[in-house]
This record gives structure tokens, sequence and C-alpha cells, in this order.
């Protein structure tokens, strides 16, 4: 008889102490809770983020929301979704006419861009011939504020890389949204999200291939959202 | 005062008596794979759980996908003759293009809110809510009863889809209570701390709304149960989703979620435990629905098999 957790990550097979759990198992929850908690909490590490874009040549730009502090950004979602006044001061100078603005926002999860945005962003840079407006690194950001990061920048597109909301076996997974012609007031429905992307889940390569189909889509199309449908071709030897 | 009013739903199986305590066994898994599955509903057997439903919630909602896990769950029920519902979690409107075709449909889902604006939102209205519990009526699958619906609820989600009208959280899911009754259901549960902290901002908030929900919804005779949660945004822990636990089973809730663990690896958020739910028998000397119970005697220990076919 083979144990049951060859067939899933689920926590099955614990065991049991009485009706309760066995110590071991608890002590397992209790640091994963502890990790996801940390992972929400952790502030988005501005200075280093930006250090490491510029050291791939990728021209970047800091952003904050209105939302001024974690306990502020959970408790008031519009806030998260505004630029803060400095911001918008920021970008104006920056406008142009850009095929597509990418931005980087802490979201759920400061610790999901650290690990991840980083090299995806790479990855996609390095297969696109388009003109790329420079990219905003957002502390207390969430989805939305691409919106107007976008439509501030001049972009027909924007991309945002963000941190999802952590699981407990999955503090740093990273999330991506794109809409296309972003400006404030813009509904889930459309745009189009890429998800799951951490170690255990969504690899870089296939991320980075259903964004660049998506964005190649969305151009053609001229839309994102619901009518915009990811089939992008399987990749060769991913055996996905 | 919740715990005076008894309400009994029926369909494989009868749930809400007085000294019962059921569990909706939660086995979901984030590929949707059936084998990762089936191996998280055989866990959650042994340990008595399972007798509201075995209800998965799908990554997916491509009709493939949900007529797979329909045919699973239906052959692995068959197979050791559990007294029990099933029921893959979709849009209501795969669940009746599932049906259309065939599939095994035991209690059809879908979630509900408390404004015509949120169920619209939630792509629903009562004539689709109608027109399901008529095909799945038809199906007579029900072999102790015919209560075919399954819904579930929470405080916050109206207000989320901006369709409150100025109302609050707590009068709009009553709201949802009362069409809920309309349909008859077997389970009807709120998922009390899953909409997140701009809603319910900590422990104590959901504490509160969760008995509040499970009182308002007795009151307008639905089946109640809860699921007693929270996501990692919350400023809550595993130790006040015991003290909600606890406050129900005194309150005589109709059932609670099982989850491996008490971790949904594919919702991403905390619920209760098949250990839990034994924790509360336990301390109220609770069981589980007689049919079920009578079965867990006899056929728990074969169902091991499974994985091995």
């Amino acid at each position: 008889m083979k144990s049951l957790r060859e067939f899933t990550p689920a926590r099955v097979d614990l065991g049991r102490t009485g009706h309760s759990l066995p110590t071991s198992e608890l002590l397992d929850f209790q640091l994963a809770h502890a990790r996801a908690r940390d992972a929400v909490h952790l502030p988005l590490d501005v200075h280093s983020m930006l250090l490491e874009l510029k050291q791939k040549n990728v021209p970047c730009v800091a952003l904050a929301s209105e939302a001024g502090d974690r306990f502020t950004y959970l408790r008031r979602p519009e806030l998260g979704r505004r630029l803060n006044a400095e911001s918008r001061e920021r970008l104006t100078p920056l406008k142009s006419d850009y095929d597509v603005a990418f931005v980087i926002a802490d979201g759920l999860s400061a610790l999901a861009v650290h690990r991840h945005a980083a090299p995806l962003l790479e990855l996609v840079l390095s297969k696109l011939d388009w003109k790329i407006a420079p990219v905003a690194v957002v502390e207390q950001g969430r989805v939305a504020i691409g919106d107007e990061i976008g439509e501030l920048l001049g972009a027909k597109l924007a991309v945002v890389l963000i941190g999802e909301r952590p699981g407990l076996s999955s503090p740093d997974s990273m999330g991506i949204y794109l809409t296309w012609q972003p400006r404030a007031g813009r509904t889930d429905a459309e745009r189009n999200c890429i998800s799951n992307i951490r170690a255990e889940g969504l690899s870089y390569e296939l991320a980075a291939h259903k964004l660049l189909f998506l964005m190649n889509e969305s151009s053609r199309l001229k839309l994102s959202g619901v009518l915009l449908k990811e089939r992008a071709p399987l990749l060769p030897d991913s055996g996905v | 005062m919740a715990a005076k009013i008894r309400v009994i739903t029926r369909f494989r199986n009868t749930v809400g008596l007085p000294g019962r305590l059921s569990t909706r066994l939660q086995p979901n898994h984030p590929t949707d794979d059936p084998k990762g599955i089936a191996a998280s509903i055989i866990d959650g057997l042994m340990y008595g759980s399972g007798d509201a439903v075995i209800g998965i919630n799908p990554v997916s909602d491509n009709l493939p996908t949900v007529e797979t896990l329909l045919r699973m769950l239906d052959h692995l029920r068959e197979s050791y003759q559990i007294p029990c519902q099933s029921c893959v979690l979709a849009h209501i409107t795969t669940q009746m293009e599932a049906m259309r075709r065939g599939a095994p449909v035991d209690l059809v889902f879908q979630s509900i809110a408390g404004t015509q604006a949120a169920n619209a939102a939630f792509g629903v209205n009562i004539a689709m809510l109608e027109e399901a519990r008529n095909q799945a009526l038809e199906l007579r699958r029900g072999t102790v009863g015919n209560n075919v619906m399954y819904f579930e609820t929470g405080q916050g989600s109206a207000l989320s889809a901006n369709a409150h009208h100025g109302v609050d959280q707590q009068t709009c899911e009553a709201r949802a209570y009362g069409l809920a009754r309309h349909f008859r259901p077997m389970l009807v549960n709120t998922v009390v701390g899953f909409i997140g902290p701009e809603y319910l901002y900590d422990g104590k908030q959901i504490l509160r709304a969760g008995l509040e929900d499970h009182f308002c919804g007795k009151l307008l005779g639905l089946p109640m149960g809860c699921d007693i949660c929270y996501t990692n945004h919350v400023e809550a822990d595993q130790d006040d989703m015991d003290t909600l636990l606890t406050m129900l089973g005194a309150a005589g809730v109709n059932y609670i979620m099982g989850v491996p663990g008490a971790d949904d690896i594919m919702l991403n958020y905390q619920s209760t435990s098949f250990h839990d739910a034994l924790y509360l028998r336990g301390i109220f000397g609770l069981r589980p629905a007689p049919e079920f119970e009578a079965w867990s005697r006899t056929g728990i220990s074969a169902c091991v098999g499974f994985l091995e076919a």
C-alpha cells in the first residue's frame, strides 16, 4: 500500500493522537502559517528591486499607492488602486507612446516579486521588440494601479506582475495581469491573468510563453479580458 | 437560540437531526488531478468525514474536467455503497450542461448573494436556479429525500461586487438566505472568513459573523452549516477557528468542512480539518448522519483499495 501522500500535496495521512494532530504536524502547520503571514507583511525592498533591474539594463521608476502602510492597504482596497500625488508627478515627464508598460507591485506577497519579478521580466524582454515604458516598481499596490500607470505613461498595454495572496504552502506565488488600453475604471472582466508562478508551480519559461502569446493577441485584437482566450500552443519538450 | 431550531434535510442520508454533526469533505487539488482528489477523499472517509457531501471545488470550469470529476465521485460512491451525496462546485451553468450530457449530478451547487445585482455578478438569476433544480429533481438520484440544492454565501459578497445599494453586509446576507430557502436546499453554508480583511478584518469579526450567519440561516429555516475559515492576510489564526468551531457546535450547526489538515491547497485558505470534526463530535457527543454512521462501521476500510485500481 502506497502512502496517500504520493498522490497529492494535500495534508493527508497526518496520523492522530486521540482526536488531535500529532505535535510535529501541528508545529509544521504553525510554521507554514507564520511564513505566509510574514510574506503578507514583508515590505517591498524597492531599493534592491531597482538595483536588480538597472543591472539588467532595464529603465525603471519607483512609485507608491495612496495606501501609506500595510494596515491601510489591507483595510482600504481603493487606496491601493491609486497612485499618490508624488508618484503621479514622477510619471508625467516620462509620458510617451509606448507599446507596453510593465508594473511590479507587492500586492499580498512582496516575497513573490522579490523572487520572481526580475528573472521573469528579463526573459520576456529578451523576446520582445516593442517600445517599452520604464518599469514601474510600486509599493502597496493592487492590480488596478496598473490602469493609472499605463494611462499616465501613454501605454497601449499594461502588464502587472504582483504578489498573490499567500497560501499555507505557497508564500511566494506571483501573478500577472494584462490589460489592453489601461485607464482608471477598468474591471477585472477586462483583464487576463496568469497565476501561480513559483518554483513548485508555473515555470518562468511557461509563464513567459503564455504572457507573450497574450500580449501579441491582445495587440492584434485590440482587447483583453474574457474575449481574449489563452490558447497558447504547447511549448516543445515541455510535456504540458 | 439557534440550537433550539432543527432543520432536517435528506438526499441519500439525513442531515441535521438532533445529536448529529455532519461534514462536507472538501478534497480540492491544484490541478484537479482525480487521483490526488481521491487520495484526500479516502483520507477523509477514514476520519468519518463526508456525510453532508463530498464536494470538490474545481480549478477549472471546463466541462470535460467537471464531468471527469463527477464520474470519479460517482464511481467511488457506487463501488463502496457510501450513503452520501456528491457535488462538483463549478458554475451552475456548467453543472446544468453536465446534467444534459448525462453526467451523474447529485447536488447542484451555486454561490448566491442577497441582491439581484450581486447575483448577476455571480452570473445567476432565479429562473436559472429554478431550472437547475428541476433538472436535478428529474434525475431522481436521492434515495431518502429530494433536497437537491447546495448554496454557499458569505457576508460582504454584495459589497465587494458594488451591488449592496448602501445596505449593510449582514442584511444582504440574510436576504441571500431568503433566496436560498425558496429552493428547499440540502445544504447551505456561509464561507465566513474567505472574503478578506476589507470586509471582516480579524478573528473577532469572523467569529461574530459566523454566529450571526448560522443564527439567521436557522431562523429562516435553512439547513445551516459553516465553512469556518480565514485567509492569510486576515488577523486570525487556527485558535480563532477553534473558538468559532466550538461555539457553532454548541449552537447546533448542521455541518462544517473537512479539509485535509485544514489547509486547502487549491483555494489557498484555511478551514477546519477532519481532526477538528472529531474533536467537536467528541466534546458534544455528536454523531454523523445515521445512514453514514451505519455504513462507516463496516464499509470504510475497503475504500483504501480505490487508489490501487
